[in-house]
């Protein structure tokens, strides 16, 4: 076991240092406050700027590479019509739903109607941004930056839950109430995951564990727990982002279109936008978390290939990563058929909550008896 | 004094929180002024199909829904516990090991009475 | 005695005690006329507890076209043109029922080619049919992607139908006495180049459908229709033979060529949605066995043996006739009284029983189940309402 264990560690994730110092926006200003308080204003405004400029590229980036990619699984070529290959196509539908008329039914709770989806994209925004993108980039990072993650994204299900039952519609409510019960039920385990990466890097700041992910990615170095983790946190990340096979609260040949149904023009566009958002989130926190996130692939012994890996910028690993697990959310999209309700309770807690508590066991029982790859950070 | 709350991203979070907030009501408020506003009765009625909507959705709903959140209570708290026990879990040694097992040994059983009480049967 | 017979309206009344706030938990659903999973305007009264569902009533007529109605005041060859209105999917064998029926009452006698072109043709449509029908159970149970596999298949088959025919949907092409035109000189060619393609996407059909677990729990055990029921209910086709009844028309009365052609009756066991579902699989692969033996063999001939422009007056009489469509029997009806148009004309659609099965197996489901229940019965709407 032993002699297997430290060939895996030497094969995958003897790493040198690396060689960045991850600093905060917000700890940037805070440096500068005392004798240039304009510059720490402009650090902000910076960092507010690249922040929405982000989100605007990630939700219309997100949408036509969606619609590209299903386009593509399906034998057909997506949207080719506006601009080149479609890709002003986002931007046109942006502008026409900007024009449509937001209806609100008769019957509706108003306030609350209005309220949904600004509370579904809010959430979704500010969960932005505390992922660690690059080192020298992210907007907040604070040393609770796991809990926010899951406290900020569980406000999410919120606006889902609020708007349907503020339509008054039988259907909506219906999609509303599976929401409610889905995604509360998937951030157990989804939570329980990352549970076992705080565990084993002993920090809940984002950056630290980034760092502490120097020596090899959380998802080789932890023996099979992290694995394991890895993919419940896939699977329940899924069913928080109601994505097929758990789009339940969509459902649309059930529920003809779920909590959304009576939503239209721009506040329908966020709670499309905030989906998209969530899966890049989502995507996000796994990589940071399992894959290291801009932290590059190394192997031990191969310094020749090693070189040429931390040569790539930071940031190009992290997109990397996202991208490729946000490919593989698609991937799933356009695979899978939908669960049923039941059949989606019982998966989670009959099968990935026993898993998670196991795995978790498994994980305490490894760093107690020292039995991981390489020395937990004190 | 002010750059310790810099520092703890409270001010950031708050900024964030504002300009986010400008930007969702800024596109609420161009697509209320840009778009039409034509009700009509049946417009504005909810969509049940093209039919008459017979009952109103603002009734009792079935209890499994509810079941279901209070599980997922009982099992977030108990994540919530965890997690000063994860972060702190290199110090803690055996005794905190073995008394978290305990802890999670009697959720177990709650979730597997709960299983048998058939609250996941959605029949 | 009198019977009180129930209304719509009593029905929906809300359940007793649903006025005072705590009492009840059930509700009434409508499920259609505009509703994706009902594939047309068909309305489903659903009574629900939650997700579970208690009841089902199916409620026509937003399609209701008067068929029967224009066709007693058509002449025969007219009335053609307005069955294939019915069962969209299988409008070539709803063609032939009536074509039949009219033969078999004017003694019109066809040749061996016109026979030939017949059975390839329902063949054809079949699998045309079945195409979409399989891309479409895969939408209703939520993946997308099925939906367009199945379409893409289907397009080849619409093709064909298009050189021969003109159209692509509502065909009109056999007509009583034979075809309403040759076949096409690419006609065999295409065929062949179809069947050779069909066959590795039934394959693939396997793969991304019927292989997935996911699919299998969503389907296997689910609204099981016992043997006894589906024959009460009157249900034909794929969905009696699911529930292990070998009940074909092309077996059992052979028309066409069918008597000439090897081929296997798909039968299922459980008579749940997936042996709904696996029975309409097999018929692809036995349609293509049965096009392949006949594609060669065409014989020559005309395509017609009556002259177009004479009148069809069928001697004074009552006459049946059914064949074995995509969907089940079709059975048509026509009570002669010797002038050139019908005294009376009746169709016997399989999509009307078929339909009403669901009213008992999805009862005790879920919504979920019974999108995927009604998408196994493949039913048509017009071909209800008529």
């Amino acid at each position: 076991m032993t002699a297997f264990s430290s060939f895996l560690f030497n094969y995958l994730n003897g790493v040198t240092a690396n060689v960045y110092e991850p600093v905060s926006v917000a700890t940037r200003a805070a440096e500068v406050w005392a004798h240039e308080p304009w510059l720490a204003i402009g650090w902000l405004a910076l960092g507010m700027a690249v922040m929405l400029g982000f989100l605007v590229v990630i939700g219309m980036g997100l949408i036509y590479g969606e619609r590209k990619i299903a386009g593509h699984f399906q034998c057909r070529l997506g949207p080719m019509r506006v601009g080149w290959h479609g890709l002003l196509q986002v931007i046109a539908d942006t502008l026409k739903l900007l024009v449509k008329e937001d209806v609100v039914p008769a019957k509706a709770d108003k306030v609350l109607h209005v309220l949904a989806p600004v509370l579904a994209i809010m959430a979704t925004l500010l969960a932005l941004a505390i992922v660690p993108a690059t080192p020298w980039f992210q907007l907040i990072d604070v040393n609770i930056g796991v809990i926010y993650v899951t406290a900020v994204g569980s406000i999410g299900v919120l606006g889902v839950l609020i708007g349907g039952w503020s339509s008054n519609n039988k259907w909506s409510l219906l999609g509303a109430m599976r929401a409610g019960a889905q995604i509360i039920s998937y951030e157990v385990s989804a939570t329980l995951a990352l549970l076992i990466i705080v565990l084993f890097a002993g920090s809940l700041q984002l950056s630290t564990i980034v760092e502490s992910q120097a020596d090899g990615w959380w998802i080789w170095r932890s023996h099979l727990a992290g694995i394991v983790a890895f993919f419940t946190f896939l699977i329940a990340s899924t069913a928080e982002l109601n994505r097929t096979p758990f789009d339940l609260p969509e459902g649309e040949s059930e529920l003809t279109a779920g909590f959304h149904t009576e939503y239209s023009g721009m506040r329908f566009a966020f709670f499309f936008l905030a989906e998209f958002i969530n899966m890049f989130v989502a995507s996000a926190i796994a990589a940071t978390l399992f894959l290291g996130g801009w932290m590059p692939f190394q192997i031990a012994g191969l310094d020749g290939f090693n070189a040429v890996m931390q040569a790539i910028p930071p940031g190009v690993w992290f997109a990397v990563k996202t991208g490729g697990l946000i490919f593989l959310l698609m991937w799933f999209r356009w695979t899978f058929p939908r669960l049923r309700i039941d059949q989606l309770m019982g998966l989670e807690w009959k099968f990935l909550l026993p898993v998670g508590f196991v795995n978790l066991l498994f994980a305490a029982v490894l760093i107690l008896m020292g039995w991981y790859f390489a020395p937990i950070p004190a | 004094m002010i750059e310790s709350i810099l520092d703890n991203n409270l001010i950031t979070f708050l900024i964030l929180l504002v300009s986010v907030g400008a930007l969702v009501g800024l596109f609420i408020g161009l697509s209320v002024f840009l778009g039409p506003k034509r009700t009509s009765k049946v417009k504005d009625s909810p969509f049940e199909c093209g039919w008459i909507v017979t009952t109103d959705a603002w009734r009792p709903f079935p209890i499994k829904y509810y079941l279901v959140a209070i599980l997922f209570i009982i099992f977030d708290v108990e994540v919530a516990f965890l997690y000063p026990w994860a972060v702190s879990f290199g110090n803690l040694g055996m005794a905190g090991f073995i008394s978290m097992m305990v802890f999670l040994a009697i959720l177990f059983v709650g979730l597997y009475y709960a299983i048998k009480k058939r609250v996941l049967d959605w029949r | 005695m009198s019977v009180k017979v129930k209304t719509l309206d009593d029905l929906t009344l809300p359940p007793p005690g649903a006025d005072s706030p705590l009492s009840t938990q059930e509700y009434f659903i409508n499920m259609g006329p505009q509703h994706p999973a009902t594939h047309g305007v068909l309305r489903l009264l659903l009574r629900l507890d939650g997700e579970n569902v208690r009841e089902v009533i199916p409620v026509l007529g937003y399609i209701h076209r008067g068929i029967e109605k224009i066709g007693e005041n058509s002449s025969y060859r007219q009335t053609i043109h307005l069955v294939d209105r019915l069962d969209y999917l299988s409008a070539l064998m709803n063609n032939w029922v009536v074509s039949m029926v009219v033969e078999r009452a004017a003694g019109i006698e066809t040749n061996d080619r016109i026979e030939y072109i017949r059975t390839i043709m329902a063949e054809l449509q079949r699998l045309q049919s079945h195409t979409l029908w399989w891309g479409v159970i895969g939408m209703d149970l939520g993946a997308f992607t099925p939906f367009l596999y199945g379409f893409r298949d289907r397009e080849y088959a619409t093709d064909i139908f298009e050189e021969t025919i003109g159209a692509r949907l509502t065909m009109n092409y056999i007509q009583p006495g034979g075809l309403m035109n040759d076949i096409h000189p690419n006609f065999v060619k295409r065929t062949k180049e179809f069947l050779e393609y069909l066959k590795p996407k039934i394959d693939e059909y396997d793969e991304l459908v019927s292989g997935n677990a996911i699919i299998q729990k969503r389907l296997v055990n689910i609204g099981i229709l016992s043997a006894e029921d589906a024959i009460s209910f009157g249900t034909t086709g794929p969905v009696l033979r699911a529930s292990g009844v070998p009940y074909d028309l092309r077996k059992i009365e052979p028309y066409g060529v069918y008597g000439k052609v090897e081929f296997d009756v798909a039968v299922g066991q459980a008579g749940d949605s997936w042996d709904r579902y696996i029975v309409r699989v097999m018929e692809m692969r036995e349609s293509v066995k049965i096009i392949e033996q006949l594609i060669d063999n065409i014989p020559e001939g005309d395509y017609m043996t009556v002259k177009v422009a004479k009148a069809i007056k069928p001697p004074e009489g009552r006459y049946y006739g059914h064949l074995e469509t995509a969907r089940g029997v079709i059975g048509c009806f026509i009570v002669s009284d010797g002038k050139d148009k019908p005294y009376r004309f009746h169709l016997r659609t399989p999509n009307f029983n078929n339909l009403w099965c669901l009213t008992k197996i999805a009862k005790g489901w879920k919504i979920a189940d019974l999108v995927a229940i009604a998408s196994s019965l493949d039913i048509v709407i017009p071909d209800i309402d008529r």
